[in-house]
């Protein structure tokens, strides 16, 4: 009877309790950010947005796991962030795209950005941003052809330009701002509505899952800038990916600044090239270019940003 | 002095404190209890009674002359069976006398109030005693109380936050032996030389916050002062607490007295009133047993030595087959091996759990999130830390002062991907004080 209960005792090291929030959890989360975006995709694009999104979220998810099983590293589809890789990489996508470019984005994504560099949190840039910087060299026709919006198609116009299309000078009229507040517009599926993203967005601050240093920073430089250019600066923030950039790509952990410094950095960093690029060059929207490069510039702004430590004085 | 605007960064932990209702019971003796020959931080004492000798309760049982030590107590009365050798709670080697108990605990003849008529007759009085850190530390506290710059020591700060889940045995004797704390605490601040004293309670303690502030009241409002901290993890950790109730920064290594400060737990203050008015020195301990395993938990005053098992007894026996018998709280206590240990002076909890906090939960990458970063009172970088572990680079961890680490384990609570943050800084500094000493 004596030691009967020493049978079974474990020893490890403290603490011995744990938060409830895991990465699972953490991924969740933004999953479930995502859906006021994916609702208002859905009604304004019609059912093909389900099927692409679950095509996308099947596909990484799949690489995933058949990446892993080849390389023989542990199962970690259960993390869920290959879901959400595969949700962020449908909503850059153009709603007609065909599932096989798109199978070939969360290729890109899940095997070349995320897996090739040693999986979750090894990542350089941010797998769904890289991967539509891929699909958008390799196959820009497809990656441009924007279906029109609920309403505005007719019997033989069913694709158009999107708003920074327009203002590039593309045959067409800008739509109001209330439009693209509401999110009916054309462009990628789920980016049009400001909305449903700033829904989101303020859920995953209120949460605690994002800081809101880099979303504040990078749409205030955005609309800073354009104002200074003598453009509407509601417009520029409202078009293209600002908004689901500046809340769900560039707030990425694995490849964005860990203190708060940084993130200030790395939001203005943001702000400033997707505004260059709009502006000054040849396409007419810079959200993921502008991600991608501060995304390389991360582990310099961190390093920039050591903190000071508490004590470490002597008296 | 006690206004301060900025805190700490600090975490949220759930609270808890199933027994903040329970009454103290006092435990039966035991019919043999297992006194440990190393209670303290600093040298084992040396038995002082061989097999066969009878001994009274408050009879000294080990001492040494080795200035960091304190004398050990017999907690009961009946004669020494033996005097064992024996695996400690650390997994170090130990000393027991085991004495089986008569059960009429007589008390030793020696035993009387102590007088302090000087500093030196009371630091000597605190020795005898038997006192140690009983915060968790177990840091002796003649020693504490008997600084170089005693002269610069102008304030007493008395740790009642009390921050760890679960345990609520200091929030028991704020409320059961108030008399005893601020008693015992106007005798430091005589004898010491100290001008104010302060007592941090955390805030989801208003019973204790009251208690202690009508008992101020009584004695004639004297400088003592209750300060209500913030609920948070780590409140309670010492350089925590001297920051929040001071605003002082104390480094890692330093003594609170070169920042004019003394900072003793309530239940050592609570005991020091006691002592100095009936002189029986430190043989009993007020206990919180706690966990999901236990059939009754309780706040339980058992005789030092007690067994485990016999504690656990006490309180309904298991409920289920225990997976993790803790020592103290869940955020700092040390998982313990068997419950043939026996209590030491320092033990403020046994916890016992079977269900899912008794897991090593499965580590998974890092994906930097960050919230190590905002968790860590001293603003250390555990991801940074963690990897200068793994390379073994010493000058790296210096660099990020490791040595600044309390162990709290904020850490390791808050990350997402289970990492054992917090062992790895002690990892950390064990490279440290490796290349330091080469």
């Amino acid at each position: 009877m004596e030691n009967k209960a020493n049978d079974t005792l474990i020893v490890s090291s403290a603490p011995h309790l744990v938060s409830e929030v895991d990465t699972s959890r953490i991924m969740g989360t933004v999953i479930l950010a995502l859906v006021p975006s994916f609702f208002v995709s859905t009604y304004v694009f019609g059912f093909r947005v389900i099927t692409l999104t679950l095509v996308c979220i099947a596909a990484c998810v799949t690489l995933e796991y058949l990446f892993n099983k080849i390389t023989k590293k542990k199962q970690t589809i259960g993390d869920l962030s290959a879901v959400v890789t595969g949700m962020l990489l449908a909503f850059n996508v153009p709603s007609n795209l065909s599932y096989i470019i798109a199978i070939i984005g969360c290729f890109v994504a899940i095997v070349i950005v995320k897996g090739l560099f040693g999986g979750l949190g090894q990542n350089v840039a941010n797998p769904a941003i890289t991967a539509r910087i891929v699909l958008f060299l390799s196959f820009t026709t497809q990656m441009t052809t924007w279906p029109l919006p609920r309403g505005q198609q007719t019997a033989d116009v069913v694709t158009g330009p999107t708003p920074l299309g327009i203002l590039k000078g593309a045959n067409g009229v800008l739509p109001s701002n209330t439009d693209m507040f509401f999110g009916f517009i054309g462009g990628s599926m789920g980016e049009i509505s400001a909305i449903a993203l700033l829904i989101g967005g303020i859920f995953l601050i209120w949460r605690g899952i994002i800081s809101p240093i880099i979303p504040v920073s990078f749409i205030a430089t955005v609309a800073v800038i354009a104002l200074a250019a003598g453009q509407d600066p509601v417009f520029h923030v409202m078009a293209g990916g600002v908004m689901i950039g500046a809340f769900f790509m560039a707030t990425d952990y694995a490849t964005s600044p860990i203190l708060p410094l940084g993130k200030l950095i790395f939001g203005i960093g943001c702000g400033c090239f997707t505004m260059i690029i709009r502006l000054f060059g040849s396409y007419p929207e810079g959200v993921s270019f502008a991600i991608l490069l501060m995304n390389i510039i991360t582990p310099h702004i961190d390093n920039f940003c050591e903190r000071r430590i508490f004590g470490g004085v002597k008296s | 002095m006690a206004e301060k605007k900025k805190h700490l960064q600090s975490i949220h932990v759930p609270h808890n404190k199933n027994t903040v209702e329970c009454e103290t019971e006092r435990m039966p003796i035991p019919d043999f209890v297992y006194i440990s020959m190393s209670q303290h931080i600093g040298a084992p004492c040396r038995p002082l009674v061989k097999k066969g000798d009878s001994v009274k309760v408050g009879q000294p049982i080990g001492d040494s002359d080795v200035p960091m030590s304190v004398p050990i107590h017999s907690s009961v009365s009946g004669i020494v069976s033996g005097i064992e050798e024996s695996r400690s709670d650390n997994g170090g080697k130990n000393t027991l006398v085991v004495i089986e108990a008569d059960k009429k605990q007589e008390l030793w003849e020696g035993i009387q109030a102590p007088k302090a008529g000087s500093r030196e007759e009371f630091i000597q009085a605190v020795r005898a005693s038997g006192l140690v850190g009983l915060g968790g530390a177990a840091f002796p506290t003649h020693i504490k109380y008997n600084p170089k710059n005693i002269q610069d020591v102008t304030t007493l700060i008395i740790n009642g936050a009390e921050c760890e889940p679960f345990i609520t045995s200091d929030h028991r004797i704020m409320v059961e032996e108030t008399e005893n704390i601020i008693d015992g605490a106007l005798l430091v601040m005589k004898q010491l030389g100290m001008q104010e004293g302060f007592i941090g309670v955390e805030d989801n303690k208003p019973d204790a916050i009251a208690a202690l502030r009508s008992m101020i009241e009584q004695k004639g409002n004297p400088n003592i002062e209750v300060i209500p901290l913030r609920s948070r993890y780590p409140q309670g950790a010492e350089r925590v607490m001297v920051y929040e109730v001071t605003g002082k920064t104390m480094d890692a290594g330093v003594l609170p007295a070169d920042l004019g400060v003394i900072l003793s737990n309530v239940t050592s203050i609570a005991f020091i009133g006691q002592y100095f008015k009936n002189g029986i020195p430190l043989i009993a301990k007020r206990i919180t047993v706690d966990g999901d395993a236990i059939s009754r938990p309780a706040n339980v005053l058992c005789p030092i030595g007690t067994k485990i098992a016999d504690v656990v007894e006490f309180c309904g026996g298991y409920k289920e087959p225990p997976k993790k018998i803790l020592m103290g709280g869940p955020m700092m206590g040390r998982a313990i091996f068997s419950d043939q240990l026996p209590v030491i002076k320092n033990n403020n909890a046994i916890l016992i759990f079977a269900g899912e906090q008794a897991w090593v939960k499965e580590e998974t990458a890092c994906i930097n999130c960050g919230r190590c970063y905002r968790a860590c009172p001293f603003k250390l970088m555990p991801t940074l830390l963690s990897s200068a572990v793994k390379r073994r680079d010493a000058g790296a961890l210096e660099r990020l002062k490791v040595m600044q680490c309390m162990e709290c384990g904020s850490c390791s609570y808050i990350c997402p991907a289970r990492r054992p943050l917090s062992f790895n800084n002690k990892l950390g500094k064990a490279i440290v004080k490796e290349a330091q000493s080469k």
